[in-house]
């Protein structure tokens, strides 16, 4: 430990301990923020901050203090403003390349939101595929991210979001429930519909700030027929979710397109966009939701193709991920899994839908070859 | 090109009139604090109405527009004092504090703020008020037997924080290290009863935790949201450790909720004999830590500066466990405990239930009276309880024996 000599540096006082003394200890941790930050990088990004002050050591605080899981792998970082991944893209960059499958710095993501560009997708069959739900995040340019954000920007947030909703009309008209003053009849029955989100508890994201001033400026809206739902101010500024019974993608994914595209229209004409830029995409709080953001999913039985020793290597080449139907890290229950798009940057919002559509339609039929105990070696897919 | 991201610290820095005007502890830039002055006083406002701390009950808009633009010299702001008041409304019947100081100067950029709330928390403690720091042994009267019949065991805790560093809820993994190192450093040149040494979180053996737990010396990472909420849990468990005599009577905690817990302890009724290895083994801590410029962070208002503002002055708790089965269910208990100015938990700490008729009982004050007064007041206090808890044995009344106010 050395006795600093020389005048205490005030301005940003963690200046006066040397980059040594300052970079954590990461010998225990498995993300990818821990992978990619070397104390060489470490001492060239400490001195940096966005202009809304945003720090490397904001950055990485919650990769810090969640060492990760062995088999899982946790990204260990986030942003705190659009800058952010400017600033930092020393470390974000290689963080985005080892995450999204090799994307370069230099390369460019496709922005593809318009729903006729789909081919299929409205005739999965029922008898399968149970649910269909499309989700995605939003960041409105101008304001911090959740880890960073003040009081004041949220609440703003939250204005402009229940502006824009409100003036939704027809399939999309809606209602907001802020979550800090929703009567005890509105909970159970958003907790019925399973809309409502709590406080998160996940280490992992209250380590990075995001939960601070709960519940205040936090809410969901959704539409009269309950297809159609936004969260306020949780992990991203807006979650868009479009979902409804049974195997009609389409249908799903047609006003998942048509409900963003209008809302941000709307904030637009407010005078705010949608963070994105040619690059990444969406910019979103997570590095791992850059790009689209986009999550499409069905939750589909499939029992017996689930226990074919070939299932995991058929969704890799899919491009597509299980899950149990509680989300990501839960079980399958009684044969049913959440199946989607493991790709969020470098495909655009129609080519991941195709991806799930297509991919589940075969899915479908492999089962329905394995009920009838018939081989589905013919079936195999190729790596796409 | 200069790169427009750089932090204004490496910038050159400003000279002449400038530099000597611009440096004052309350408007030191803080690129952040800044950036929230976009806000108007009214949209950065927190929402206390259903906050229930002292905090809560303190923060007015016109406090809260007077401070907000201000930041100590490390950065810290009147949102980070108050953001685990904010995150925790606390409960119906706890009053909890609802805000941490960052660094020693927080007490004085914020007194707006903190001084009510210390002016609640302590008796009516004023601004204007002077602490007693009173650490000689020899002053305490008796003490040497309290009846191990009825008194378990005998311990006195408190902090204290390294001045020139920050605290807990502000401190950088380096300024942490720092403190850790500085303690290893003295601690390890205790010797006699003191002789012990350093277990470090992130190094210990299996063996060593187990023993540890045994002993009931381990701290774990704060669960507490009170605690998470003031960012005193980042990076753990780095820098964080226990050091212990050889003896197991001597403890000290290195970077949990202060930068040092101090704590002297051991079976039976001799509080004198704690008492004294607790000031002898504080003062001898203390004056290595000068010998580095680096004593404890004092001050003739506040004594001991520490995270909590419910800890300031001695930070002392100095307790023990107790055998009052009949006197604990007495209609008078309540009453006695006030007027003596003591507390009652339960024997697993604050908020625990007692076992057995077991009792943890402690001084209830920490600022406005001395060390040597409030464990005066313990051993006083406890000596005549367990008077009592023998005459109501007998079946006689405790009538004549109650107290006069403390």
């Amino acid at each position: 430990w050395k006795r600093k000599e020389k005048k205490v540096n005030e301005t940003f006082y963690h200046l006066n301990y040397s980059a040594e003394q300052e970079y954590p200890d990461l010998s225990q941790h498995n993300n990818h923020m821990a992978k990619v930050l070397t104390p060489e990088m470490y001492a060239q990004l400490r001195d940096k901050e966005t202009p809304s002050g945003f720090t490397l050591d904001d950055v990485i605080q919650t990769g810090v203090d969640n060492p990760g899981h062995p088999f899982i792998m946790t990204v260990g970082c986030v942003a705190g403003d659009e800058e952010t991944y400017e600033v930092f893209k020393d470390l974000l960059d290689p963080v985005i390349e080892d995450r999204h499958g090799g994307y370069k710095p230099t390369d460019k993501h496709k922005t593809d939101l318009n729903a006729e560009n789909l081919q299929g997708g409205d005739d999965l069959d029922p008898n399968y595929v149970l649910s269909s739900r499309v989700r995605t995040g939003r960041s409105i340019r101008g304001f911090c991210l959740p880890p960073h954000c003040s009081r004041g920007e949220r609440r703003g947030i939250e204005q402009l979001s229940i502006e824009a909703l409100d003036s939704l009309e027809g399939d999309l008209k809606g209602k907001y429930y802020a979550l800090k003053n929703m009567t005890e009849e509105e909970q159970q029955q958003l907790i019925d519909d399973h809309f409502l989100f709590d406080k998160p508890v996940s280490p992992l994201l209250l380590a990075s700030g995001m939960a601070r001033d709960w519940p205040d400026a936090r809410g969901i809206w959704h539409n009269d027929n309950k297809t159609f739902l936004v969260w306020v101010n949780e992990e991203d500024h807006l979650r868009v979710i479009s979902m409804q019974k049974g195997g009609n993608m389409r249908e799903v994914f047609n006003r998942f397109c048509t409900g963003l595209t209008k809302i941000e229209d709307l904030f637009k004409d407010r005078g705010h966009e949608f963070m994105w830029n040619e690059h990444l995409g969406y910019v979103l709080t997570c590095p791992s939701n850059l790009g689209t953001g986009l999550r499409a999913g069905v939750h589909v039985k499939l029992p017996h193709l689930s226990k074919h020793e070939k299932f995991g290597e058929i969704l890799k080449r899919l491009r597509l991920q299980k899950r149990g139907t509680g989300g990501v890290d839960t079980a399958a229950v009684g044969g049913v899994f959440d199946i989607s798009n493991a790709d969020r940057l470098g495909f655009s919002e129609v080519e991941l839908v195709q991806m799930v559509v297509d991919g589940v339609n075969l899915l479908v039929n492999m089962e329905k070859r394995l009920e009838s105990g018939d081989g589905i070696d013919d079936l195999m897919p190729e790596q796409k | 090109m200069t790169d427009p991201f750089l932090r204004p610290s490496v910038l050159p820095p400003l000279t002449g009139v400038l530099a000597a005007g611009a440096r004052t502890a309350a408007m030191t830039k803080n690129c952040h604090n800044d950036y929230k002055m976009k806000f108007t006083t009214d949209e950065e406002f927190p929402d206390l109405s259903l906050h229930n701390n002292h905090m809560a009950k303190v923060l007015t808009k016109e406090i809260y527009e007077k401070l907000r633009s201000k930041s100590t010299p490390s950065g810290f702001t009147v949102d980070d004092v108050i953001q685990t008041g904010v995150d925790n409304p606390g409960h119906p019947f706890i009053m909890t504090v609802g805000c941490v100081a960052g660094d020693e100067e927080s007490y004085e950029v914020f007194k707006e703020l903190l001084d009510p709330v210390i002016s609640d928390r302590h008796g009516g403690y004023k601004p204007t008020d002077k602490h007693k720091t009173d650490l000689n042994f020899e002053n305490l009267k008796g003490g040497d037997d309290l009846d191990p019949n009825y008194v378990l065991s005998s311990r006195v805790r408190t902090g204290r924080s390294i001045k020139g560093f920050t605290l807990p809820p502000h401190n950088s993994r380096g300024e942490r290290r720092a403190i850790q190192n500085l303690s290893i450093e003295a601690l390890s040149s205790l010797e006699g009863e003191f002789k012990g040494k350093y277990y470090p979180l992130d190094g210990m053996t299996d063996a060593e935790q187990e023993q540890l737990i045994a002993d009931h010396f381990l701290f774990d990472k704060p669960v507490s949201p009170l605690l998470t909420c003031a960012g005193m849990a980042r990076d753990w468990p780095d820098a964080r450790g226990i050091w212990h005599n050889d003896n197991k009577t001597f403890l000290v905690w290195v970077n949990e909720e202060d930068h040092l817990r101090v704590i002297s302890m051991q079976k039976g009724g001799n509080m004198k004999e704690v008492f004294k290895r607790f000031c002898v083994g504080l003062q001898k801590i203390e004056e290595i830590f000068k010998k580095h410029n680096h004593g404890f962070m004092w001050n003739e208002h506040l004594g001991y500066i520490l995270t909590c503002p419910s800890n300031l002055g001695t930070g002392l708790r100095g307790g023990v466990h107790v055998k009052l089965p009949k006197l604990s269910t007495h209609a008078k208990f309540e009453e006695i405990l006030t007027r003596l100015r003591l507390q009652k938990r339960g024997t697993g700490g604050v908020d625990t239930a007692s076992v057995g008729g077991v009792f943890d009982i402690s001084n209830a004050d920490r600022l406005g009276s001395s060390e040597v007064e409030q464990v005066q007041l313990v051993v006083d206090g406890v000596k005549l309880m367990v008077e009592m808890e023998k005459k109501l044995e007998k079946g006689e009344s405790i009538d004549g024996m109650i107290p006069a106010q403390k």
